[in-house]
């Protein structure tokens, strides 16, 4: 029996997927993780505390691209409102006070996310729902959601399929957005996902083989959904031991929860990856690290704050008094004029309308009798 | 030589050599509050205000900003590049509930809105508006990249300027509203970040989001605005105002007792006024006389929205206010048995009708004033997929049928374009005006539903604006130790004050395709072709032959001999 059937919010519609990036800070030239994440209905386990995780080992809120499909902190069928809790006890409240979601609601598509991974956004979009990496970041890039044999849900109307990420991934290879991507799928049947992957430096970890399901961990009963994924729950148990300063390798994290806890097989791709994975680090990925250097100079800090301004000075020379604008001028409205439309010449259809007339009007009548008519 | 640490203030990191002389600086002050009015109903509202007055042009030509200190350069350089004039965005969770809780301080609909008056010397105003949404969505990490022509709307006379101007040509102003944006913490923690404190400091410490989400109404807006210097006004100064109203209720949140304090709001006590801040109050009203404690000498009255009301006043610049504990948190304790005074104006609107072709939006609007009667401007936009048939609008009050004045009507435009009705309409004294209008509702394209298209399509609020007369006289003089709750919308005369009101946001169902029909129908017709047309194929072009089936060995042996002998075979 699948138990995801019954992680579904109570009442939504329709589950949906978050992604998380992380994007390097250009400016500094670092090792800055890249971290992206999907997650569908289990809202708790991968967004928030990856959120806290990674946030931790030191990336910034800037480099995080987080897509959230559901919003179930503030739904208003969530008792405790703005809160989301990964255990049941409520000793942590994952969606904390600064979290900043970039893409929620209707614009986690698949579109987006291929468009915020292989960096071809309108030119007007902002910073913060882009992917700013070259080719010196790490790629961290978590989903979670329900799946298939080769395919991931978003939204409950849209699939992305492994063949399409292969390529959005050989893409970014091309283009030199990333260095290295870490690829972390907690879904059904995960491991079809990295299986067409054909880029070098990928390595990918999936919660389940092909044919298995990936199961969830802890019901909680006052609001009736499942609040994480077994896989999850057990790599994020690994993260809590791991500080910034940590030594763990990949290895390390290919051992997260064998079958005995997760019922599922966890499966791990690391042929694309150059290095051997026992050299990698678990902080290359999820955590990063700023060179600052100590100095032992004095700067002194002039006082901030000035003396309020004065403002009710009185000036020798008549300037026009500036004034507010009526509010709701009533006869300038009652007099106001029509807007003069915009002339536009006649729209096809009417075009070909009249010159059909036209046409079958001198059909009927020839040139020659139209002066009898003027 | 440090490399500073990202998070240290900007004071530091954008001091230019030329901007250390304070003359060439433009000055900026900071100024915040916060307003707790007890309502009838038990619950508390609570409205806070923080504001930031900059003497500098950003518009002006060949003058480049570059040196920020309280006022955010993010906003600033967003106004810089769009020639903003005015830009008003809120977000709101909840709905205003006008007969229970009086008027706002800060009217606003449920979901994002947002209403921007460009610069005359803009000249592709669509344009700047697409970039600007973008923009701030990437800021307020909202998705208002989703305002876009299908829902913007240029009034012709709703929505003029709320501070300094004389020409208004509504060419350059564009409004629009998602009723469906929710909002929710990332919408808070960027609103924060404006602050010249952030949430460290003043009153902002207050502002958790477990607390703020967890009550009835919640709204918060970003306002920008020319505003005059000083009394003289004879220049201009750039005015941001980001204000939280919060209303908690009785019961989820109150425990059903009239009993209120800062703690029990905020889960937090205020302890120092913010660094920066040049005034840093409390209003607490005390029109009603509940209890409050600490009790305070300071008193203020100020008259706002048309009622005399009457304000103890927490300073929380001097010391002695935070008491021997350095925290202040304020009781309030009341009865609220007495008659609320009624709000003059009220609107209510709803969709009538049956099935899903046709239906009826009925706008109805209160006037409760018992002798006066006043204009009031409808304005009403709704998305092209409801088709309005405006030769069904009727407008009614008292049973009878009332012109409007003024009408203005720009038909939607498939995909392009939504309605906008304007109307102003006269209220009669202590009437119920009803306007109704027809609609039928259009069938989409399947790419164009939503992914919950049960769950049914918003339609924006109306918004009702009037100069209602007041009860009192309003207070006309701009002086600079005006609470900001009173400042916000300009007063030009006496006997009237401005109010906005918003109606609900409606929720019609569209006619929607059954999404799972193209996966039936490719089964049905597989089905039918390979059954039906298959075995039609195989009956034309099959020829069958008659097989003999091979014999054993031994038959095959015996059958040898038979031909021998000349005898007939074995089958």
């Amino acid at each position: 029996m699948e138990l995801r059937e019954f992680i579904n919010f109570p009442g939504l519609t329709f589950p949906g997927l978050k992604i998380t990036l992380l994007k390097p800070d250009i400016f500094f030239k670092q090792w800055y993780s890249w971290y992206s994440k999907i997650h569908s209905s289990h809202l708790e386990s991968p967004l928030e505390v990856f959120h806290n995780h990674v946030y931790r080992l030191g990336i910034p809120d800037s480099h995080i691209v987080l897509m959230l499909a559901d919003d179930m902190a503030c739904n208003y069928r969530n008792p405790k409102p703005a809160t989301v809790f990964s255990h049941k006890n409520m000793e942590l409240n994952v969606y904390g006070d600064d979290v900043e979601v970039d893409y929620r609601g209707y614009e986690v598509t698949v579109e987006n996310f291929l468009r915020v991974l292989t960096g071809r956004l309108p030119p007007s979009t902002p910073r913060s729902k882009r992917l700013l990496s070259d080719d010196r970041s790490n790629i961290l890039i978590y989903l979670t959601g329900h799946g298939g044999n080769g395919f991931l849900k978003f939204q409950d109307s849209e699939e992305i399929s492994n063949m399409e990420l292969a390529d959005a991934f050989e893409q970014m290879w091309q283009k030199r957005r990333y260095n290295e991507l870490l690829f972390i799928i907690d879904t059904c049947q995960g491991a079809s996902m990295y299986e067409r992957f054909y880029s070098p430096n990928l390595m990918a970890l999936a919660s389940s083989q092909v044919g298995e399901d990936s199961l969830s961990h802890q019901p909680d009963l006052g609001i009736g959904v499942h609040l994480m994924d077994k896989y999850t729950f057990y790599l994020l148990e690994f993260l809590e031991e791991v500080h910034p300063a940590s030594q763990a390798n990949m290895n390390d994290l290919f051992k997260v929860c064998p079958q005995s806890q997760c019922v599922s097989t966890p499966g791990h791709r690391t042929d694309l990856f150059q290095r051997d994975p026992g050299s990698v680090l678990i902080t290359d990925f999820f955590g990063s690290v700023r060179k600052v250097e100590i100095t032992k100079d004095t700067i002194n800090l002039t006082s901030p704050v000035e003396p309020p301004i004065k403002r009710s000075g009185s000036s020798d020379i008549q300037i026009e008094s500036l004034t507010y604008v009526d509010q709701l001028p009533v006869a300038e409205i009652i007099h106001q004029k029509p807007k003069q439309k915009d002339w536009h010449p006649p729209d096809g259809f009417i075009l070909g309308l009249w010159t059909l007339i036209l046409l079958v009007f001198f059909q009927t009548y020839g040139i020659k009798h139209l002066k009898h008519i003027f | 030589h440090t490399h500073l640490n990202y998070k240290l203030g900007l004071t530091l990191q954008n001091r230019t050599s030329e901007a250390l002389t304070p003359a060439a600086a433009a000055r900026d002050e900071f100024q915040e509050e916060l307003v707790i009015r007890p309502l009838h109903s038990g619950d508390i509202y609570a409205s806070f205000q923080f504001r930031t007055l900059w003497d500098t042009d950003f518009l002006q030509e060949g003058q480049k900003v570059s040196h920020y200190r309280l006022f955010p350069k993010s906003l600033g350089q967003v106004l810089s590049k769009f020639s903003v004039r005015e830009l008003h965005i809120s977000f709101t969770q909840g709905f205003w509930r006008t007969m229970q809780w009086g008027q706002p301080f800060i009217p606003s609909p449920p979901g994002a809105e947002l209403w921007v008056w460009f610069h005359d010397t803009v000249s592709d105003v669509d344009g700047n508006w697409k970039e600007l949404t973008n923009v701030l969505s990437g800021i307020f990490c909202a998705s208002l990249n989703f305002i876009d022509l299908t829902n913007t709307v240029q009034p012709s006379a709703s929505f003029k300027p709320l501070g300094l101007g004389n020409a208004t040509d509504h060419r350059f102003l564009r409004y629009a509203t998602l009723p469906r944006e929710i909002v929710c913490t990332e919408n808070l923690t960027p609103w924060k970040k404006l602050l010249p404190c952030g949430s460290k400091a003043g009153l902002a410490v207050l502002l958790k989001s477990e607390k703020l989400f967890h009550s009835s109404f919640h709204s918060q807006a970003v306002h920008i605005r020319p505003v005059c210097q000083d009394e003289q006004c004879t220049s201009k100064a750039w005015e941001l105002r980001q204000t939280l109203n919060v209303v908690f209720d009785l019961y989820t949140a109150g425990q059903g007792k009239k009993e209120w304090s800062l703690f029990k709001m905020f889960s937090r006590t205020l302890t120092e006024a913010c660094p920066l801040a040049t005034s840093s109050k409390v209003y607490v009203d005390i029109t009603d006389n509940p209890e409050l404690s600490p009790a305070t000498p300071l008193l203020s009255q100020a008259v706002v929205l048309g009622d005399r009301r009457t304000y103890s006043v927490f300073d929380l610049t001097r010391a002695e206010t935070f008491g021997q504990l350095r925290s202040l948190n304020l009781l309030l304790r009341w009865k609220g048995d007495g008659e609320m005074l009624r709000p003059l104006l009220h609107a209510e609107r709803y969709v009538a009708g049956f099935g899903l072709q046709t239906g009826e939006i009925h706008t109805v609007i209160y006037n409760n004033h018992p002798y006066r009667a006043f204009p009031v401007l409808l304005m009403d936009s709704v998305p092209w997929y409801l088709q309005l048939y405006i030769h069904t609008l009727t407008v009614t009050s008292k049973s009878r049928d009332n012109k409007p004045s003024y009408i203005h009507y720009q038909p939607a435009k498939d995909r392009h374009r939504p309605h906008l009705l304007e109307m102003l309409i006269q209220l009669p004294p202590h009437s119920m005006t009803e306007v109704t209008v027809q609609f039928e509702r259009a069938l989409l394209k399947w790419t164009e539903y939503t992914p919950d298209p049960n769950h049914g399509f918003y339609v924006g609020s109306s918004v009702v604006s009037a100069l209602v007369p007041s009860m009192v006289a309003m207070n006309t003089n701009f002086t600079q130790d005006q609470p900001l709750f009173s400042s916000f919308v300009p007063v030009k005369e006496e006997s009237s004050y401005f109010v906005r009101v918003y109606t609900e946001p409606l929720l019609v169902n569209l006619p929607t395709p059954d999404f799972s029909m193209p996966y039936n129908v490719i089964c049905l017709t597989c089905t039918v072709v390979a059954v039906g047309y298959g075995s039609f194929y195989n009956l034309l072009t099959r020829t069958f032959q008659v097989d003999e089936p091979s014999l054993p060995l031994a038959k095959r042996l015996a059958n040898l001999i038979r031909r021998i002998r000349g005898v007939p075979l074995l089958t």
